[in-house]
């Protein structure tokens, strides 16, 4: 036992090299490569069951965490390319079964464990990892019912996210056949296995983009469709990359990942769950034939009911139409005074007449024959008294014609021409006017001798004879014969 | 009440809503619903003569409408061919082996 105090013993202020001593001191880079050396030689390739703690993804893509359980704690890494092929995406808290090489880092001091696989550590663990990310996206709201879209009643075009072979996009375009055709644009993915979520996150993002005036139609539906597996083989549904891809897409989305029993998260971020692909397809499309018997009978109502409109108006004209006073009836106040004022006038009339006769009779009592006969009987004696006596008038007569017969007599006496019927004759000018004086009668050239019976011309001077009866020979000549006849006669 | 609602809509279309051109727009559900209501109008009776026969008669076209859609549906089975960047880039024709 050496002495505290020994020289040997303890450390000196420098180093000694000590006789017989062949341990040279170590640098720590050899020190460190010979741990690493024998750490590696030693455990190689270790599976390590272990929760995940200080989970990190680096800017790099490489990915550190450490694994622990309650007592001890190991770092890991997991480059770049293993961190992709993972088939599910770590969290805190998981418990995970890793697979990888145990090395040292000598940088920092450190051991810890290159992983290149990873695995959740048993169902428990999954369904403990479901919760968690289940918990984590509630909370953001990614399945609250407001964010639900509407499912188009009739979509035009049906998007599947699904595997392009097995049954369910058999069972799923079956059935949308059987219940109205249409199209549907089928996206092909992995629906399980390493890439199988981020395949299908693409599709539904792929769908989610397409605009309308694209080349490719913008489904009005997308159906997210995985048949019935176990819950490893349904988790790529529960990634959170679908999971939000699900909650994000601007379409209407129907999942139906499984059977009944099994719920995703994909279910939960979905408009509508189907419990499987065919009910997926069946909540897509009406049965289009029920549509159309019911389109028809909405037109036979309509019909039925245009129909019985008319009708119906019909039967409130003829209604109207009954309702409406008769003519008579309405007429039969009018008509009744008319009658009414018809008798009464008839009444009056009669009544009037009666007094009228009354009148007449009355008054015709007072004309009495006799009355006037006796006035006709003193008219006819006063027309006897005026009787006209012709003997009084004939004595009248007859002396107004006696003085008239003596006047008449003395008056022919003394008739201007009565004496030419002792002979005389009487002088007058040409137009017979009586020349009672010779003074008279020189005035004048012709003179008219007026006899007993008959009366002539006569010219006082031959010349002025001849003088006036040259122009008028053929006149005078007969005259003058006859002057001379009558003067020779003398 | 619903009833009443669903007349209330009918009555308030605005009038571009009632040409038929407007047809090609309206969703499928949408001229079904109107085609329903005015159906159901027509059948309550309430409807003025003169107006129920414009009623029948966009009825009619909506009836058409329907008819035609349903008619012209035929499937059409396509897969989507995706370009590197996941964006959908085209299609065709999907054979379900």
């Amino acid at each position: 036992m050496s002495s505290p105090f020994d020289d040997d013993n303890g450390s000196g202020l420098l180093a000694q090299p000590k006789a017989g001593d062949n341990a040279q001191p170590m640098t720590i880079s050899e020190i460190s490569t010979a741990l690493k050396r024998t750490v590696e030689d030693r455990f190689g390739r270790v599976r390590l069951r272990g929760e995940i703690s200080g989970y990190k993804r680096a800017a790099s893509g490489h990915v550190y965490m450490s694994l622990k359980d309650d007592k001890a704690v190991i770092d890991g890494v997991i480059w770049r390319g293993n961190a992709g092929r993972l088939a599910f995406a770590p969290e805190d808290g998981v418990e995970v079964i890793a697979t990888g090489k145990l090395t040292t880092y000598p940088g920092r001091s450190k051991y810890q464990i290159v992983i290149d696989t990873m695995e959740i550590a048993g169902e428990g663990a999954l369904m403990q990892l479901f919760e968690k990310l289940k918990a984590k996206l509630g909370e953001e709201g990614l399945f609250a019912p407001e964010r639900k879209k509407e499912l188009p009643y009739l979509p035009r075009t049906i998007g599947v996210v699904t595997s392009p072979t097995g049954s369910v996009i058999r069972d799923i375009l079956h059935r949308l056949a059987d219940r109205c055709p249409s199209h549907v644009l089928v996206w092909p993915v992995l629906v399980q296995g390493e890439g199988a979520a981020k395949q299908i996150a693409g599709a539904i993002r792929g769908f989610s983009a397409l605009d309308t005036d694209d080349a490719v139609p913008r489904p009005d539906l997308v159906i997210v469709a995985r048949g019935g597996g176990s819950i490893e083989d349904l988790w790529s549904f529960n990634e959170e990359e679908v999971v939000r891809a699900i909650a994000d897409c601007t379409i209407p989305i129907i999942s139906a990942v499984g059977h009944e029993t099994d719920t995703t998260l994909a279910d939960y971020a979905a408009d509508r769950r189907a419990p499987t692909p065919t009910a997926a397809a069946e909540m897509a499309v009406p049965v289009r034939a029920d549509l159309l018997a019911f389109i028809d009978e909405l037109r036979l109502r309509a019909r039925r009911a245009g129909q019985r409109g008319v009708s119906l108006a019909k039967e409130r004209l003829q209604n109207q139409i009954r309702l409406m006073p008769k003519l008579d009836v309405l007429l039969q106040p009018q008509r009744q005074k008319t009658d009414d004022l018809a008798s009464a006038l008839k009444r009056g009339f009669e009544l009037r007449l009666v007094g009228a006769s009354g009148a007449l009779a009355q008054k015709s009592g007072a004309l009495r024959p006799a009355l006037l006969r006796r006035k006709h009987e003193n008219a006819v004696a006063a027309l006897k008294r005026l009787t006209l006596r012709p003997a009084a008038l004939q004595k009248q007569l007859h002396d107004a014609g006696d003085r008239l017969d003596r006047l008449w007599r003395l008056a022919e006496q003394l008739h201007p021409d009565r004496p030419l019927e002792r002979g005389y004759a009487r002088v007058t000018d040409a137009d017979g006017q009586t020349l009672t004086s010779r003074k008279a009668a020189t005035a004048h050239v012709a003179l008219g001798l007026v006899f007993r019976d008959g009366d002539m011309s006569v010219y006082t001077d031959a010349n002025s004879a001849r003088a006036r009866r040259a122009p008028k020979k053929k006149r005078a000549v007969p005259k003058t014969g006859k002057d001379e006849d009558q003067q020779s006669l003398f | 009440m619903g009833l009443r609602v669903a007349i209330a809509n009918v009555m308030s279309d605005t009038p571009e809503q009632q040409t038929p051109g407007n047809l090609a727009s309206l969703s499928f559900e949408d001229a079904l619903k109107q085609l329903e209501d005015i159906v159901r109008k027509l059948e309550s009776g309430d409807v003025p003569l003169d107006s129920s026969i414009d009623l029948y008669a966009r009825g009619d076209a909506l009836r058409a409408h329907c008819q035609k859609r349903l008619e012209a549906a035929q499937a059409r089975i396509e897969k989507i061919a995706a370009g590197s960047d996941g964006k959908a880039t085209g299609t065709q024709p999907f054979d379900t082996e």
